[in-house]
This record gives structure tokens, sequence and C-alpha cells, in this order.
């Protein structure tokens, strides 16, 4: 009792901040490390399927990317594609803020860090994707403003290296802020990172706009250049986010034992039920504009849906995706769905994989086949793109879990401290 | 005190436990095979050096630093091609923009042109690389979706017309506004260029050209040391590092010089005329105010310094 209420002696000069911030860097090193089989289990496993991605890349930066299946054809592949999907995730996981601070809604509060991380850990994987894409990583400095050569504002990609990378520190600071208060038993102070948090809203919107702005903005590729790519690119993240944070939400219950987001999982469900179906429309509308106008403009669209000339590598991954898209909205319109976590489960995963090939292969492929002069040369990754692909993810995977733990970690500790140091039962504790 | 109870660690962290030692050994493993897994770097490059790494960009360079680069790359070229090549860097003329027609109708796809891009410009010997595609196409279409690039049989075919198509030198051209780190830019008299030591390999250039003039250097292009052309210069024909874009310069090395482009010299038809735009007497001036113009593409609006012509 007296140590919990010691507890209490918060840091006010420097040097006890600075110790105070060297004991919480700890203990999440701690916790990074330490835990329970299942936690072992899982963590060799992603560092070693990490390991596999790390050793062909380093392979792919000796021999040159001829280990992959791309060609001056089809200049993008797998990686892209990644890159474009984990983009969304990111922007969609911080979207979930909306509902907790727009609407006051208090028990989305408790979500918002979940999504806060997420964010984190999908925008090192998808610029861990670029970098997997250059031909000369070594240099990469000359993207660095002011060191290197920075061709802003004409360049889109200068613009997404900005909006990437400072949407990184945004949700780090948010994320560091809020545990480390909670590290310290303080209740957060909003002024410190509520303007924060809206920023990072904004800046969620503006990470999938400038991505999309990348590819629509290429007048050589039809498949690309539509206006629709961007409000395309929001709603399928908003179906993405919601989907991976809901499956997060149901491993965390497992992990904690406790009962936490029921109210969250019904509101991202109903975030889910809209924009699965808004997503949908928006392809059926891109879908009518190809194929009634028709003419040579079409004529990536017939590939990726019907194939074209003989050549349809792509027409099995869209048809999948669209299958998967459908029979998860059809389960989430289900009136049902909340109360059966497994449907729940599957719905999410259907809707997660069907925009991860909607976006990627069946987006970023088709652009390129058939080529600016109507050439058809396929693709499907090479064995070493797969590898470096789920090195990626294992990776971020990785990065995840130990933010997530810590995260648990600092707030179940604080748990402990408050009942034992309050006479009466605290009442659940807000993640944020 | 509050080290004791804000972070009181588990009891099993301290001292040396069996646990502990588990856990030390298996952070040595874990970091043991992450220096397996990315041992191939260290097999990268043989003249990697610190030069390379740190050289700035072709337009910051002064007079003196170009020679020093210029020197490096001609002992890198004999390092790892094993011949003594020479690189200048030789710059526009003033009053000079360089524009090129091509005649439609004589052109018989014998793709001499490619064959002759091939060797002036070093390419990758595997790959039979090429700045130039020829596209034989159907009489009464110019609908490119009915166009093959890869015809195997005897040339010319009756009902046939060949397009030959290389980078069309745009007055906008979009894959210059990509590139996110300056590394490709119009020249003075019209020619785009790459920074072969400052490109970072990302492709966006490639997704954004029209025309299927950009080639990206997938492996590191392999040339016996006989069939290299030594005579090289740094914007155009000097052998690409791996991991970098390239394209057509209208051989600039030849045509700054006062010389022809090697895809013209090597046209058996005369389908080809090259010059200067801003000449008034030029060959070329003379093509575009008397023969029916037809520009690829047009309607995208990058204003290509690159014609096609009929006669007929």
């Amino acid at each position: 009792m007296s140590d919990a209420a010691a507890s209490n002696a918060l840091p006010h000069t420097l040097r006890e901040h600075v110790r105070s911030q060297r004991r919480f860097a700890w203990r999440a090193f701690v916790e990074a490390f330490d835990g329970g089989v299942a936690f072992y289990v899982w963590m060799i496993f992603l560092t070693a399927v990490a390991l596999v991605g790390a050793n062909a890349w380093a392979i792919q930066v000796r021999d040159g990317m001829g280990i992959t299946h791309m060609s001056d054809h089809v200049s993008w592949g797998l990686y892209i594609a990644n890159f474009t999907f984990l983009v969304g995730l990111a922007a969609g996981g911080v979207l979930m803020v909306i509902p907790a601070y727009l609407y006051h809604d208090e028990e989305m509060h408790d979500i918002v860090i979940v999504g806060e991380l997420l964010a984190i850990a999908a925008i090192i994987m998808a610029l861990f994707f670029v970098v997997a894409d250059l031909g000369r990583p070594d240099r990469f400095w000359h993207l660095i403003p002011f060191i290197g050569k920075f061709n802003f504002p004409v360049s889109m990609l200068t613009w997404d290296v900005i909006v990437l990378n400072g949407y990184l520190l945004i949700n780090v600071y948010i994320c560091t802020y809020l545990l480390y208060e909670r590290f310290l038993g303080k209740k957060p102070n909003p002024r410190w990172y509520v303007p924060f948090v809206f920023l990072s809203i904004v800046w969620a919107i503006s990470i999938h706009t400038v991505t999309a702005f990348l590819y629509c903005g290429l007048g050589g590729r039809p498949f690309w250049n539509t206006a629709l790519l961007a409000p395309r690119f929001l709603a399928s993240a908003f179906v993405s986010g919601p989907a991976f944070i809901i499956l997060a939400i149901q491993v965390i219950r497992r992990v904690y034992r406790r009962d936490y987001g029921n109210g969250p999982i019904a509101t991202l469900t109903n975030v889910m039920r809209v924009t699965i179906l808004i997503n949908l429309f928006m392809v059926v509308s891109e879908l009518f504009v190809e194929f009634y106008t028709g003419g040579s403009h079409t004529s990536a669209a017939h590939y990726l849906y019907l194939g074209l000339h003989g050549k349809h590598a792509l027409v099995p991954w869209i048809w999948s995706a669209i299958a998967m898209n459908l029979t998860a909205a059809g389960l989430l319109l289900t009136s049902s769905i909340t109360t059966h976590p497994w449907r729940l489960n599957v719905a999410c995963v259907l809707a997660f994989a069907g925009i991860w090939i909607e976006k990627g292969i069946g987006l970023i492929i088709p652009g390129f086949i058939p080529s600016t002069l109507h050439e058809i040369v396929e693709y499907l990754p090479s064995v070493a793109e797969w590898k470096i692909t789920a090195g990626i993810w294992a990776f971020g995977l990785l990065i995840y879990t130990v933010l997530l733990k810590i995260t648990g970690s600092v707030f179940a500790r604080r748990r402990e401290l408050d009942a034992a140091a309050a006479p009466t039962p605290a009442s659940t504790p807000e993640l944020a | 005190m509050s080290k004791e109870t804000i972070d009181s660690p588990p009891p099993a962290t301290g001292g040396v436990t069996r646990r502990n030692v588990i856990k030390g050994l298996g952070a040595t493993l874990g970091l043991a095979a992450y220096a397996k897994a990315i041992a191939p770097l260290t097999e990268w490059k043989e003249s990697a050096t610190v030069d390379e790494f740190l050289q700035q960009h072709y337009k910051e360079l002064s007079a003196v630093d170009l020679q020093i680069v210029l020197g490096r790359l001609e002992r890198e070229a004999k390092k790892e091609y094993g011949v003594d090549v020479h690189i200048t860097d030789i710059k526009a003329q003033p009053g000079v923009k360089f524009g090129y027609a091509l005649n439609l109708s004589v052109c018989n796809g014998c793709r001499k042109c490619a064959e002759a891009c091939h060797i002036e410009n070093n390419h990758d010997r595997g790959s039979n690389n090429s700045y130039i595609r020829v596209f034989e196409m159907s009489r009464g279409s110019m609908d490119m979706e009915k166009g093959n690039a890869n015809y195997e049989h005897p040339v010319k075919q009756p009902d046939k017309f060949y397009l030959p198509v290389q980078c069309q030198q745009c007055e906008h051209p979009p894959c210059v506004d990509v590139c996110p780190v300056e590394a490709t830019w119009k020249e003075p008299d019209g020619i785009v260029v790459v920074d072969y030591n400052w490109c970072i390999g990302c492709r966006y250039c490639e997704a954004a050209c029209p025309y299927h003039a950009r080639r990206f250097n997938w492996e590191k292009p392999q040339i016996a040391a006989h069939e290299i052309n030594p005579e090289q210069s740094y914007l155009s024909n000097r052998i690409r590092p791996q991991g970098v874009m390239e394209k057509c310069t209208f051989c600039l090395h030849r045509t700054r010089a006062g010389r022809l482009p090697a895809c013209l010299e090597a046209c058996p038809t005369g389908a080809r005329v090259f010059g200067n735009l801003l000449d008034p007497k030029s060959e070329i001036r003379w093509v575009l105010e008397n023969k029916r113009i037809f520009i690829l593409k047009e309607d995208l609006g990058l204003k290509p310094q690159f014609f096609y012509f009929f006669d007929v």
C-alpha cells in the first residue's frame, strides 16, 4: 500500500525525468524479450521468417533485381503492391480514432492506441517495401531533403516521403506520450496529445491520397488514370484497417482475459458494413466505365477480369478478391454478426485478404499490362519476391506484437497499483 | 523508491538463472543467424568505394570533380570489364535543339537500327537490350494493340508497315517530373538524360513514360571485353551500373560532336532524318514543313521531338 502510494511521486526535475524515462525504456525492453511459451513460439517464428526475407533481400542487392519476375514491361510488382496496401492499413488504423474523439465515444478511446500502434507498424512495413523495391538502396541518402536532391513539389514521390515519415513521427509521439504518462501513473493531459490525434486523422487521409496520386497522375497509364482512385483507396483502407483491428482485439482479449472492446468491435463492424459497400460500389462504377465505354483504354481491365489475347494470369486473383469481398459484405450485413465472434473473424479475414489482392495484384500490376506500347508481358512474383514480402510482414507483425505487449503490460501494471492504492475497486481503465 | 513499485521487474529477469542463460543463448543464435542472412551484402560489388558512395549529383560537380569521377569510372571499367575505355563529358552546344523524324513509308522493319543501338550503347548482351522497339503493324490501323514487336519472319511483309519506337525526347517529359531525386533531366539541346550514379532505381520514371522508352538494369550488364565500345560519355553510353535506369540519348556522345546517331547510320532505307530543329536550313525542318507528320500519342500533350511521316 505504501509502495503504491509512493509511486505517485512523479518526476519533476530534469534528472528525475531522465531517470524515469530510462526506467520506461528498460521496462519496454524487458517486455519485448520476456513472456510465456506461446509468446516465444510466435516471436521465434516471426524472427525466422524475417531472417529468410533479409537473406533474400541481401541476395537481391548483390545479384540485382533480375531475381524478381519484374521486367521493363511490368516494372513494379509485389513490393509496390504491398506498399500501397500497407499505406492504406496505416491510414485505416488511425481513422478509427474519429468515432472516439469526434463523437466522444468513451469506450472507443480504449482501442485508439491499438490503431495508432498498427499505423506505426504498417508505415514501417510500407517503408521497408519501398526500400526492397529500390535498385540502389545504398543511395537512399539522395532522397533526404537538403542532403541529397529532393524534387519537391513536382514529384509525387517526394510528397509521399514527407507524409509517410511525418505520419510515422506523429504516431510514435502520440503512443510514446500516452504510454509514458500511464507508466508514471498520470492521466494523459489532452492538451498534449488530442491536437496531435486530430492532426494524425487529417494526415491519415493525406498519406493515402498522395499514394493514390502517385499512380492516378500518370497520363500514360489509363488503368490508373482515374479520379476515383484516391476515394477508392480511402474506402478500402476503411475496410482493411477495422478488419485488422477487430482481429487484433480478439487476440488481445484472449491474452489478457478481460472483457474488453465489445463496444468498439460493434462500432468497427458498423464502420465496415458501410465502407465495404462503398468500396464495392466504386469497383462497380469503375467496371461500368471501363466496359461500357470500351476501346483500347479498357484493355487493362479486360486483361485483369477476363484475360486478353489468351493471357490471363491475374484472372483467378481478381475473382477470388471479388468473391472474398462479397462474402465478407454478406456476413457483415447479417444482424447477428457481432454476437458470433467466429463469423466476424471470418468476415474480417476475407475482407482483409480481398482488399490486399484488389489493391495490390489487382491494381498495381494490371497498370502495366498491356504495356504503354500495348505489349502483353505477364507477371507473377518470383520465390525471392515472396520471401522478401513474407519477411517484411513478419518483421512488421513482430514490431506490432512487441508494441502491444508493452502497452498491455504498462496498463496492467497500472491497474494493479491502482487497485492496491484505492480502497474501492477501480473502474476499468481506458487505454487512452 | 518509485523504481521498485512502478518498475519492479519480474523476479526471473535478474541474475544468472537458467531462464536468462537460455535467453542469452537465444539472442546470440539470433544475432549469428542475422549476420549469416545478410552476409551476401558483403559480396556485392568489387569496386564499391567510399568515393562512389559519396559522389555528388552531376550538376553539382565542379570541372575538377568531374575529371576525378571520369578517371575513377575508367578505372572501374578496366577492373570490372578488363578494357581501356575513354569516358568524356561532352556538353550541349548553344543554338541546338535536336529533332528526329522517321519515314514510315520506307521503313522495312529490318531492325538494323535496334542492333546498332545495342552495340553503340554497350547494352547487356544476354538480354539483347536496345532503346528501339520495332512494331510490325497491320495496314489500315494505327492501333498498337494490333502491332507485334516479336516478329521472327523475313521482312518486309506485303500487308504490313513498321513502326520503330524509341525515346521521343518530350518537351514536357513526365519521367523527369516524377523522379524524386532529380536523377533525370532535360538538357538544353532537348535530350533527356540520366545520371547513372545518382539514380536510386525506384523505376517511377519507367511507370510514367508512355512510350516504353526507359530501361532498368535488372542485373549488372555483361559484355565481352572485345565487344565494348570504348568511346563513351558520362551521360550516354558508358556501361551502366546495376540497379539504375537508362534510356536513349540520341547518341549524344556522337551527335553533340557533329555526327549522326548510330541508329540512323545503320538504317539501310534512309527512313531516318536527324538534325537541329533551330536551323531553318536543316533537313529535319524541311521534313516537318513539307511532309504529313504523325506524332505518337499526341493527345497526351507531352510534345515529343520525334516525328513520324509518310511519303505516299
